[in-house]
C-alpha cells in the first residue's frame, strides 16, 4: 500500500509561549482535495508552513510522501507546488519570466520550462498576458498566475493557503473551476480556507481548526448531517417566539435578531411558529457547513 | 554523521547561483536605469573634488590629487554598491517583495538564498568598480596593469561589504532602521578611511581604529597601491582583513538570517 501524502501525528508548534498548532493528527492520502477550515489564527498557515518543510516542528510527528521534513525537507519541496496567502509574484519581470525563472529552482530545463509555461498559461486563461508586467494583472490574474507557478515543477502535491482570498465572485469561481479540474486529473490538493462556501463545494474531506487544535473531521455532507441534522428553520428573535419554543419544548440558538432551530421535520415547527405568530419572518432551508462552523466555533468576532 | 558529500555541494553551489541568476535577471530587466548611476557618481567627486578641490592641493604622496583620490573613490563606490545592494535591496525582497518566502518554497534553502545575495552584492560592486575603471583609463588617472588586478579585487571586497550589510538586514526592525548602519558606520568609514586624504594625517590612535573597524582603509590602500604604483608593505594584512571578515561575517549574516526567517 502507498504510504499517505501527508501523515500528522500529534503535530505542536509553539512560538514562544503560544502554542499554535496544539498536537493536531490528521492525514492526505493521494488523489484528495483535503481542507483546512477556520478563523483567523486558528493555526491553519502554521501547519501549512510546517507540512510544506519551511517552518520547524515543536512536537510530535510528520511525514510528507513518507518522509520527514527535518532531514529531506529539499527532496520533498522539490515535489511540492505551493501558492502563498501573499503575493510573491517578481513584480519586475514579465509573466512568462515569472513562471520560467521559478522553474528553474526546480531543476526544470528552459526547453521543458517553456514548455511547461505554455500548457500553464493556455490552462488559466493568461497566454495573452504571456509579456504583460505583474503590477498590470488584475487580482484573479495574479492568483491564477500564482497557481501556474506553483505547477511548474509537475507537483505531487498542491498545497494553497487561502486561495481566493480578497477575490471578486467571477475570480473565485474561475479558481474554484480550475482547482476541481486540477482533482479530476488526479491532483492531491490540501488548501486553508475561511470560507465556507469554497470549502463545501471543493473538499472531499476536510477539518475544522479553532485555537490551535482540530474540532471535527470528515465530508462536508458528513459534518452537516452529524452536527446539524436536516435542516435549519430561521425566525425573528422575539421575546413571544423564544417563550414559545421553550414552553414546546424545541431547543433553538439565538443570536443577534435571529433565531435557529435545528430540526429534522422543518415543515412541522415552521408552520406551528406562522399560525401562532402573525407576519412573522420564517425561512427554512437545508443545514450548511457555516451553521456547522458557527456551532462548534461560536459567534464571537476573532482579532 | 555524515558530512557533505560532493554532490551537497554541488546542489549548494547550483542553489546559490541560481538565486543570483535570479538578481541578475531583475537587474538587466532595468539595465537602463541600473547602469546609469555608477558612471555618473564617480565623475561627479573626479570633478568636484579632484580637479576642483586638487587645483589647490599640491602632490600627495608623489601623485597629483585627483590621481590620489581615485582609488579612493573607486573603492568607496564598491562599498556604497554592495552594502546599500544587500542593506535596502535583500531587506526589500525579503520583507516587501516576499521574494524569499517564494524561493524558500522551492528546493533552494536559506543558506543559499543569503550566500546568492551576497554574491549578488559582490557582483554591484564589480559593476561599479568596472564603470569606474573605464573613466580613470579614459582620463588616463590610473595604471592599466593596477585597474586589471584591482577588478577581482573590488569583487572580493563586495562580498566583504555585502556580508557586513546582510547582516543589519537581518537584524533591522524596519526598512527605516537601515539608515542608522548607513549614517553611522558607512558614511564616516566613506570620510575617514583614506579615501580623500592620508590615513597619516590623522592621530595615531584614530589612525588604529580606523585599521581595526574601517575596512575601507585595507581596500583603499590595496587598491591605492595598485593604481598609483605606490609602496604597500601591509598587503598580508589588508588581505587578510578582508577575506577573514568575508568569512565572518557571511557566516553571521546566514545565522541572522536563519533566526530571523526560520521560525
Amino acid at each position: 500500500m502507498k504510504p499517505d501524502v501527508i501523515e500528522a501525528r500529534d503535530l505542536i508548534k509553539r512560538y514562544g509561549e503560544l502554542t499554535a498548532v496544539d498536537s493536531i493528527t490528521f492525514s492526505v492520502s493521494e488523489g484528495e482535495l483535503f481542507g483546512f477550515l477556520g478563523p483567523n489564527g486558528a493555526g491553519k498557515t502554521t501547519t501549512m508552513k510546517m507540512v510544506q518543510c519551511v517552518s520547524p516542528r515543536s512536537g510530535g510527528e510528520l511525514k510528507i510522501f513518507g518522509e520527514d521534513p527535518e532531514s529531506s525537507g529539499r527532496s520533498i519541496r522539490k515535489r511540492i507546488g505551493v501558492v502563498p496567502q501573499e503575493t510573491n509574484l517578481d513584480t519586475d519581470l514579465s509573466v512568462f519570466d515569472n513562471l520560467a525563472m521559478y522553474a528553474r529552482f526546480f531543476d526544470v530545463t528552459p526547453d521543458d520550462a517553456a514548455l511547461r509555461a505554455r500548457q500553464l498559461l493556455e490552462f488559466f486563461e493568461l497566454e495573452a498576458k504571456m509579456d504583460t508586467i505583474i503590477e498590470k494583472l488584475s487580482g484573479g490574474m495574479k492568483r491564477r498566475l500564482l497557481l501556474a507557478r506553483a505547477l511548474m515543477n509537475r507537483p505531487e502535491l498542491l498545497i494553497l493557503d487561502e486561495p481566493t482570498i480578497g477575490l471578486d465572485p467571477q475570480a473565485r469561481h474561475h479558481i474554484w473551476e480550475k482547482l476541481l479540474k486540477l482533482r479530476a486529473e488526479g491532483h492531491t490538493i490540501v488548501l486553508t480556507t475561511h470560507y465556507l462556501d469554497e470549502a463545501a463545494r471543493l473538499c472531499d474531506r476536510l477539518v475544522i481548526m479553532d485555537h490551535g487544535k482540530i474540532l471535527v473531521e470528515g465530508s462536508p455532507q458528513e459534518l452537516i448531517r452529524t452536527h446539524i441534522g436536516m435542516d435549519i428553520v430561521e425566525t425573528d428573535n422575539i421575546r413571544e417566539v423564544t417563550v414559545f419554543l421553550e414552553s414546546a419544548g424545541i431547543p433553538y440558538d439565538s443570536g443577534g435578531d435571529t433565531i435557529q432551530i435545528r430540526t429534522q421535520k422543518p415543515r412541522e415547527i415552521a408552520d406551528m411558529i406562522m399560525e401562532r405568530f402573525q407576519g412573522i419572518r420564517v425561512i427554512t432551508r437545508p443545514g450548511t457547513l457555516e451553521d456547522v462552523f458557527l456551532l462548534l466555533t461560536g459567534r464571537r468576532i476573532r482579532e | 554523521m555524515k558530512g557533505p558529500g560532493f554532490e551537497d555541494i554541488a546542489t549548494f553551489f547550483t542553489g546559490t547561483v541560481r538565486v543570483w541568476l535570479r538578481n541578475a535577471l531583475v537587474f538587466q530587466k532595468n539595465i537602463r536605469v541600473n547602469l546609469i548611476p555608477p558612471f555618473i557618481e564617480p565623475l561627479l567627486y573626479l570633478g568636484a573634488i579632484g580637479f576642483g578641490i586638487g587645483a589647490y592641493i599640491t602632490d600627495i604622496e608623489g601623485v597629483s590629487y585627483v590621481r590620489f583620490i581615485a582609488p579612493g573613490i573607486l573603492a568607496a563606490s564598491v562599498m556604497n554598491a554592495s552594502f546599500f545592494e544587500c542593506a535596502y535591496g535583500t531587506y526589500v525582497r525579503m520583507y516587501y517583495q516576499k521574494t524569499f518566502d517564494a524561493l524558500l518554497a522551492t528546493p533552494i534553502t536559506i543558506q543559499e538564498v543569503i550566500l546568492g545575495e551576497i554574491l549578488w552584492g559582490a557582483t554591484r560592486g564589480f559593476i561599479s568598480a568596472l564603470s569606474i575603471s573605464i573613466i580613470l583609463l579614459l582620463l588616463n588617472l590610473a595604471s592599466p596593469v593596477g585597474l586589471l588586478i584591482a577588478l577581482p579585487l573590488s569583487f572580493l571586497a563586495g562580498l566583504l561589504f555585502s556580508s557586513i550589510a546582510a547582516c543589519f538586514s537581518a537584524l533591522s526592525p524596519s526598512i527605516d532602521t537601515i539608515s542608522y548602519p548607513a549614517t553611522l558606520f558607512i558614511a564616516p568609514m566613506f570620510l575617514f578611511s583614506g579615501t580623500f586624504f592620508p590615513l597619516s594625517l590623522l592621530p595615531w590612535f584614530v589612525q588604529g581604529l580606523a585599521l581595526i573597524f574601517l575596512p575601507l582603509t585595507h581596500v583603499v590602500a590595496l587598491i591605492r597601491g595598485l593604481l598609483t604604483g605606490g609602496p604597500n608593505p601591509f598587503w598580508i594584512l589588508n588581505i587578510s582583513w578582508i577575506v577573514l571578515g568575508t568569512m565572518v561575517f557571511s557566516f553571521l549574516a546566514i545565522r541572522l538570517f536563519e533566526r530571523r526567517l526560520i521560525v
